[in-house]
């Protein structure tokens, strides 16, 4: 048996017929080929996987793509393009927010979050807090941590 | 993770028809112990029953001399609720320190109830406060709900519309988390009011309970000295990977004596 997924990515209706158990990371990456959203684990840990559902924060790889039928997802292709990055992409880059980039399209995700939860009251230690759903194994976080806090004088 | 059928229901009576008409289905609400519990073929439901679409299931109500929270509704939307952190402050707080802001944003107070994971937050704050949880068929007080590891007093096709806690005078919740997962090692919710005081404990034994050596010592003096009094039985205390049976067994005292700090 198949189950239509009727849903909106980056502002455009998609549609597929796909098996029951397709999660909302395959569904992205294989289906519509959006590559950008990343799978580190597969068990709900790392946050290479999250993308926004109806403005906020998930992780796709512990959604069912069905599950997705009637909202919106945004994925870090739907944020900016080259030559007009988000915010929070510009502050990556300027911030040397990355190194291998795995994490960096979950990451930006996450943080797009954190920023607009907590606007007024973005200190460091409640960035680290906040990134708690989010593994790298390169940076060791310091200028990940920078770049958020940079983006949100920009945001 | 192996094949299922999917139903999206669209009223609770058509969820509890469609899990009782079915092989072996299950409810599907935040989807973020389950999913990942049927990635790993630990659990394998014929169908999977989504309470996604019922908006009767979420949001959140404060009468006089509670609180109700709607089975659907995310820890995320507890942890933000100005109506919560009014009336039960520590509840706010407990939510708010659930694994991570995207399991937050999909993880429902329904599920982590009706899961009885031993190291889950809100069964702590289920036992002490004497919330209801109120399903499709009846009213289960807290103290008789969870019942082992896993296990609760729910029946096969039974649904949790939503949880409802008294408010108390005060309340504090502590927990140790597990630094990678952010579950409880050992969390300890502490309540006054009317002369009672009622302390839950989750993450130490194979599901919630009360503490009541420390709830008796507390009623006669309610201070942390008090606690030091009351020796914890932790001969059945859990036992792993991040946390010997002692240790937990010295974690409920602490924890206790910290949130009887945070109240004095
Ligand atoms: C990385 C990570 C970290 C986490 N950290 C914590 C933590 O620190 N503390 C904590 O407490 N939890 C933690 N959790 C668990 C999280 O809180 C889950 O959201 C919760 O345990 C289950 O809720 P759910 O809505 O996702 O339920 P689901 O996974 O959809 O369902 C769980 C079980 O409950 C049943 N069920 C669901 N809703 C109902 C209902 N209304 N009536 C009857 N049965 C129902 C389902 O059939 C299933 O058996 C964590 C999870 C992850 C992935
Ligand atoms: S791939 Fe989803 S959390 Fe790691
Ligand atoms: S930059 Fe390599 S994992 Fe984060």
């Amino acid at each position: 048996m198949t189950v239509t997924v009727e849903t909106t990515i980056n502002g455009q209706p998609v549609t597929g017929e796909v098996d029951e158990n397709t999660l909302l990371v395959q569904f992205i990456r294989e289906n519509q080929e959006l590559t950008g959203t990343h799978v580190g684990c597969d068990t709900s840990q790392c946050g290479a996987c999250t993308v926004h559902l109806d403005g906020v924060p998930v992780k796709s790889c512990t959604m069912l793509a069905v599950q997705a039928n009637g909202h919106e997802v945004t994925t870090i292709e739907g944020i900016g393009e080259e030559g007009n990055l988000h915010p929070m992409q510009a502050a990556f880059q300027e911030n040397h927010g990355l190194q291998c980039g795995f994490c960096t399209p979950g990451m930006i995700m996450a943080s797009i979050g954190i920023v607009e939860r907590n606007k007024s009251n973005l200190d460091d230690e409640t960035i680290r807090r906040e990134l708690e759903g989010n593994i790298c194994r390169c940076t060791g976080y310091h200028n990940i941590v920078k770049s958020i806090a940079a983006a949100a004088q920009d945001m | 993770m192996y094949k299922f059928n999917y139903v999206k229901a669209d009223s609770v009576d058509a969820a509890a028809a469609a899990v009782s008409g079915s092989e072996d289905g299950k409810i599907l609400a935040g989807g973020m112990t389950l999913l990942p519990t049927m990635k790993q073929r630990l659990a394998a439901p014929s169908d999977l029953v989504d309470l996604g679409g019922i908006d009767a299931l979420k949001g959140i109500e404060v009468s006089g001399d509670s609180v109700t929270i709607g089975a659907m509704t995310t820890h995320a939307t507890v942890a933000a609720s100005a109506d919560v952190a009014g009336a039960i402050p520590a509840l706010t707080e407990l939510a708010s320190g659930i694994g991570d802001p995207q399991v937050r944003n999909r993880g429902t107070i329904g599920g982590s109830v009706a899961n009885s994971d031993p190291s889950a937050d809100y069964p702590a704050a289920v036992v002490a406060l004497g919330a209801t949880v109120v399903t499709n068929k009846r009213e289960i007080a807290g103290d008789d709900f969870f019942l082992d590891i896993f296990e609760t007093a729910l029946e096969e096709d039974e649904i949790i519309t939503a949880v409802r806690f008294p408010i108390p005078e005060k309340a504090a919740y502590i927990k140790f988390p597990n630094p990678a997962s952010r579950y409880a090692v050992v969390g300890v919710f502490v309540c006054t009011g009317g002369g009672d005081v009622r302390v839950g404990v989750t993450g130490a034994g194979p599901c919630a309970f009360r503490a009541t050596g420390i709830e008796d010592a507390l009623k006669a003096d309610f201070s942390a000295a008090a606690v030091d009094g009351v020796t914890v039985d932790g001969s059945e205390f859990n036992e792993d990977m991040h946390a010997s049976a002692e240790f937990r067994t010295s974690l409920v005292s602490v924890g206790a004596k910290r949130a009887v700090a945070a109240l004095s």
